[in-house]
């Protein structure tokens, strides 16, 4: 295409894009206006229909809880399509750090690196699991929980080294865990058809609105999204860990 | 008092969005680029958005340093 064409078609198309923008843009409520009656409704419904505090939990989980699960399949999808991306590739090999200098040990980091990874992780796990299970109380969930879980690990890495990181986080498991969280989601969201209702419908026990365990499906969903995401994030930060610590280009 | 944290956060974000685009390193652009998002985190809590500004925190500040960080490592070993 020459250039004058590709200028001829940019500017049709940024002509375009900015009367809808401008359009979708000018139909938006006010900065700081009242909430719009759709939101106002759920506010006054969530708690007593599905027994949750955190109102924009079960919107995702429940009201639109088919939205969610594309967005899930939407990091399913990035996270593999980076495992590919990132393989070894025919003029690459993968070699440990430490095979370059067999007579040379890695230095360890200093003590109180060292100190502040073990403090960090185990901190981070127990905040992850707290934001995962805690999704359908107060602001968190899978989402932002599974992130912080998988973070654990990037700490971990930070105060050890390649070789003791990678322990932490054997490829298939992390994979596994992966798949299972996402097909999980499916799985919970068939037991409504199961009995009867439609597809990712709320049919278990709600519970006592504030308890752990309260909200029927949503707690549910947020664990398997915690399990699909913190694997999905361990998995892009090992990747892209490989390929800076142990693939390298091939000596010819 | 809660417009005032709206106006800080506000200019939080316009002034390190500004600086993440003027920062021309790429490395020091992946830690301005973190405190741009913790920016953002704080713009949304203060517009009572608590799992929006949570997510932010989570990709902002964690993941997308963390990718950047190691990409620039890896073309930085291949240039050696």
């Amino acid at each position: 295409m020459s250039r004058r064409a590709r200028l001829a078609f940019f500017t049709v198309a940024a002509a375009a894009l900015a009367v809808t923008l401008g359009v979708g843009l000018g139909g938006l409520p006010s900065f700081g206006s009242q909430i719009s009656a759709y939101a106002r409704m759920l506010n006054g419904l969530a708690q007593s229909q599905r027994h949750v505090t955190d109102v924009v939990s079960a919107i995702s989980f429940d009201y639109r809880g088919i939205d969610t699960l594309f967005e899930e399949f939407i990091l399913l999808s990035a996270v593999a399509g980076i495992s590919v991306l990132l393989r070894p590739l025919s003029d690459e090999t993968r070699e440990l750090p430490a095979d370059k200098a067999p007579d040379r040990s890695i230095p360890p980091p200093s003590p109180a690196v060292w100190l502040l990874a073990v403090f960090l992780s185990s901190l981070l796990v127990l905040i992850g699991i707290e934001t995962v299970t805690h999704g359908q109380l107060t602001p968190g969930g899978g989402f932002q929980g599974g992130v912080i879980l998988a973070s654990a690990i990037y700490v971990v890495y930070l105060g050890t080294n390649y070789v003791t990181v990678e322990r932490f986080q054997p490829a298939p498991l992390l994979e596994a865990s992966d798949g299972v969280g996402a097909s999980g989601y499916v799985f919970i969201g068939l037991l409504g058809l199961l009995v009867g209702a439609s597809f990712l419908s709320n049919v278990v026990g709600l519970g006592v609105a504030g308890n752990l365990i309260s909200g029927g499906t949503i707690p549910l969903l947020n664990l398997v999204v915690g399990v699909e995401v913190a694997a999905g994030f361990a998995i892009l930060a090992s990747e892209f860990l490989d390929q800076t610590a142990v693939i390298r280009t091939r000596r010819r | 008092m809660s417009e005032a944290v709206i106006a800080v956060a506000l200019v939080w974000v316009a002034v390190s969005g500004t600086a993440v685009v003027l920062t021309r390193d790429p490395l020091r652009q992946a830690f301005v680029a973190g405190f741009f998002g913790l920016g953002l985190a704080l713009l949304y809590l203060s517009l009572q958005a608590g799992d929006v500004a949570l997510s932010q925190i989570v990709v902002g500040a964690i993941a997308l340093p963390l990718i950047v960080l190691l990409s620039l490592a890896k073309v930085r070993k291949d240039r050696e």
